[in-house]
């Protein structure tokens, strides 16, 4: 089979798994499913850029999804007037003070002569920052977090249209790639895992405890939406008139309506950077990056500075994972800090770009529809294969309860399997690079 | 001026905890750096494996306490742990069989490895949740103290209390016993000096005749076992939570990478300086502030420098430090 009719073949599989699913389980499961099989394959492009073009081991992408929800509270929630008065400008002006630290320390470090006298240098001028940063932010956080706890207690966001948060929760995912790079990249590669691991971890913890910002664990609920309310829709004569022109009844029609456009919307937000991916791969970089990521000493030897490189296609990666993130959270039209987990968030998209082809972008998206749907399809297959199995028990009985009851971890063990089963008989993936 | 209470403050929330943390910690990041020193890859499935270890030895605990058994004051689990190593060291056998054997013979490179070791940890990670789900477990039983807080005050006429947990102290004892054993087996019997040989240089090992799939086996025994204890310990410690063992991957790590990966007297320093650091940034500084300023002094504040949820926070920081200033740790451990 040619590549190219290998890759028809796999995406009809998928289409044709998306159309039983409808025909089975409704068209409102089947679209929730594509909806997220397509932010999923956004996030798998994204990872492919850093794992399959450049060969970096980035076990964070957790934490840029997360910044990628964190943009959508900050650009589209209405801006809380009282917070802002209260100590939103303190905390502010805190934070720069904390950033204008660090960066006088860096310098330091730079300027001074080695010794011990820039040792103490540093430690003093970290301390003199630090106490005078928690000194301004300490009373500021307080001040915003006190204001209406139960449902603001936070500074709000910009007010902005939610669209505007896709580009942003990228903007803001790159800033922080861009730190994270600066310092991390250049490690080992298990060392690499083990740094971005962490940063995702510390990312998740600021989201759940700094209320002033994210709300914390009270969770930020009721964000805008880029489409219509579903009531909206049903109160609209015309719509339902054109509902029953197609046989469906207004309520149906409206909730399949509103997931369709959003189908739509993360459609083209794929397609945009699969050609992009497409086109940086084919092009004089995409080679470069290749050759860096197939042999550094070479690629550094005929003159390509690879660290620049790495950092710069880290950023784009978690850049992609960070807009993936913020169209996630606007379609779940909340910001939930404890849901993010790293088997979820990172990992799995680990096994779509794996099981996808790295190196290849058709494949991740291949893989993150795929393993987005085996992942949704294996709790309830699992529920009927076990209850075929404990069958002969008789009802109540323990053991057959609790083999019901853990239907649902069986995903985690799926997934290992399907992984490690492709690692090991077909590494290179469905649709291997070319 | 009160430097004694001081001190006494400073061991109970400080000093005891991470004493016992540092232990823990230690045993986990040695299973870590032996797998790395003889099999050179970062097994990110360590925490998956300390849980399924734990899970087996809560099985085994029940299944004492139903017959009856008891080894009061001692917990059961102690005498439940050598099936949990059991069956775990036989888990790891199998699973190097079946999956990691094939990348060996084939050569690939290290982080190919860490890839194949995700997918074993999701299995793994599938595997306990299934098996003793996803929820909270208490297993320890036996004497709860070795020293309360009450009996200290009365003890010793001060105003602050020592209590001793006797999970903390049978921590540490243990931990020592396993390290005085592990460096006793490395350094003086004919398998720990082989393991030793194929680590350092394995081309001159394998001309020297040692026979590689052995000393394979023997490491994931080894691994099995460091981890089952580590995990059982922590679980009598605080608690058995399959997620929280996941997230133990970070602190054993750092613990691991700090002391230099491949080097076993660093991962017990690295465990003690990662734990020192959680416990001691995180912990309020107040009380003993009060008694050791002037009597007319107040601190400032809480003096805790970070939220006690940011503790990842300083398994990282000082990850990066280790890692810019000293790039293969504390005690030198080994390149890929």
């Amino acid at each position: 089979m040619t590549p190219a009719l290998r890759g028809f073949a796999l995406f009809g599989l998928v289409a044709v798994l998306l159309l039983g699913t409808g025909l089975l389980q409704g068209w409102n499961s089947a679209l929730v499913i594509l909806n997220m099989g397509l932010i999923s394959a956004l996030m798998a492009l994204g990872l492919n850029l850093q794992w399959g073009f450049a060969g970096i081991f980035n076990v964070g992408v957790m934490g840029f999804v997360a910044l990628g929800g964190l943009a959508v509270v900050i650009v589209s929630m209405p801006p809380v007037t009282v917070a802002w008065s209260a100590g939103g400008w303190r905390i502010l002006l805190a934070l720069a003070v904390g950033a204008a630290t660090i960066i006088a320390a860096i310098l330091l470090w730079r300027r001074m002569a080695k010794g011990r006298r820039r040792g103490l240098a540093v430690f003093a001028l970290l301390l003199v920052g630090l106490s005078l940063y928690r000194a301004l932010f300490d009373p500021a956080r307080d001040a915003v977090e006190a204001i209406d706890p139960a449902l603001a207690g936070y500074l709000g966001g910009l007010g902005l249209p939610v669209l505007l948060a896709w580009p942003a929760g990228g903007l803001l995912a790159a800033g922080a790639a861009w730190l994270i790079g600066k310092t991390a990249l250049g490690l080992r590669a298990d060392y690499l895992a083990i740094a971005t691991l962490g940063i995702s971890e510390i990312v998740i913890a600021v989201l759940k405890n700094e209320d002033w910002l994210s709300r914390g664990v009270k969770n930020v609920v009721g964000l805008p939406r880029p489409v219509p309310y579903e009531v909206d829709l049903q109160a609209d004569p015309g719509f339902a008139a054109a509902a029953a022109d197609l046989g469906l009844d207004p309520v149906t029609a409206s909730t399949l309506a509103v997931k369709a456009e959003y189908g739509l919307l993360f459609a083209a937000v794929l397609v945009v950077v699969l050609v992009l991916a497409q086109l940086a791969l084919r092009s004089p970089w995409g080679r470069m990056m290749r050759a860096i990521r197939d042999n550094e000493t070479a690629a550094s030897a005929m003159g390509k500075d690879v660290k620049r490189r790495h950092l710069q296609i880290f950023v784009l990666g978690s850049a992609v994972c960070g807009i993936a993130g913020a169209m996630m959270t606007t379609l779940d039209g909340q910001l939930v800090p404890a849901a993010y987990q790293p088997l979820r968030y990172t990992f799995l998209i680990w096994v779509m770009v794996i099981v996808g082809g790295s190196g290849n972008n058709f494949g991740s998206v291949l893989g993150g529809m795929l393993i987005w749907f085996l992942w949704v399809e294996v709790e309830p297959l699992g529920h009927w294969l076990l209850g075929i199995v404990t069958a002969p028990l008789p009802d109540g009985n323990a053991l057959k309860m609790h083999l019901l009851g853990s239907a649902a971890h069986m995903r985690l063990l799926t997934m290992g399997i399907v992984l490690l089963v492709v690692l090991r008989f077909s590494p290179r993936g469905l649709l291997p690079e070319r | 001026m009160d430097p004694l209470n001081a001190l006494v403050v400073l061991a109970n929330f400080v000093i005891v905890p991470a004493v016992a943390y540092g232990s823990q910690l230690a045993l986990g990041a040695l299973g870590v750096t032996l797998l790395f020193a003889v099999l050179r890859f970062a097994n990110m499935a360590h925490g998956d494996t300390m849980a399924f270890g734990t899970m087996v030895t809560i099985f085994a605990t029940w299944g004492l306490q139903a017959a009856g058994v008891s080894i009061a004051p001692l917990p059961t689990a102690l005498l439940a742990l050598p099936v949990g190593i059991a069956v775990t060291a036989a888990l790891l056998y199998a699973t190097d069989h079946m999956v990691y054997r094939f990348y060996r013979r084939h050569k690939v490179p290290s982080v190919i490895l860490l890839i194949v070791s995700t997918g074993v940890m999701f299995v793994m990670n599938g595997l306990v949740r299934f098996l003793i789900g996803p929820g909270d477990q208490r297993f320890a039983d036996g004497a709860r103290f070795l020293i309360t807080a009450r009996e200290f005050e009365t003890m010793t006429g001060l105003d602050e209390g020592l209590a001793i947990r006797s999970t903390q102290a049978l921590t540490v004892v243990v931990a020592v016993v396993v390290v005085a054993w592990l460096f006793w087996f490395l350094n003086h019997t004919r398998t720990g000096k082989s393991m030793r040989a194929f680590s350092d240089n394995e081309d001159l090992a394998l001309l020297s005749g040692i026979n590689p799939e052995r000393v394979v086996a023997v490491t994931w025994i080894l691994v099995g076992a460091l981890a089952t204890i580590a995990g059982v310990l922590y679980g009598l410690d605080k608690s058995f939570m399959p997620f929280t063992y996941f997230q133990l991957l970070l602190p054993i790590f750092a613990a691991a990478i700090v002391g230099g990966l491949g080097s076993p007297v660093g991962a017990i320093a690295g465990g003690f300086v990662v734990a020192f650091s959680e416990v001691g940034v995180t912990y309020a500084f107040r009380k003993v502030a009060d008694y050791l300023l002037p009597g007319n002094l107040e601190p400032p504040g809480l003096m805790q420098i970070l939220a006690t949820d940011y503790k990842f926070a300083v398994s990282f920081v000082i990850l990066v430090i280790v890692l810019l200033f000293r790039p293969t740790g504390l005690f030198g451990g080994r390149a890929t």
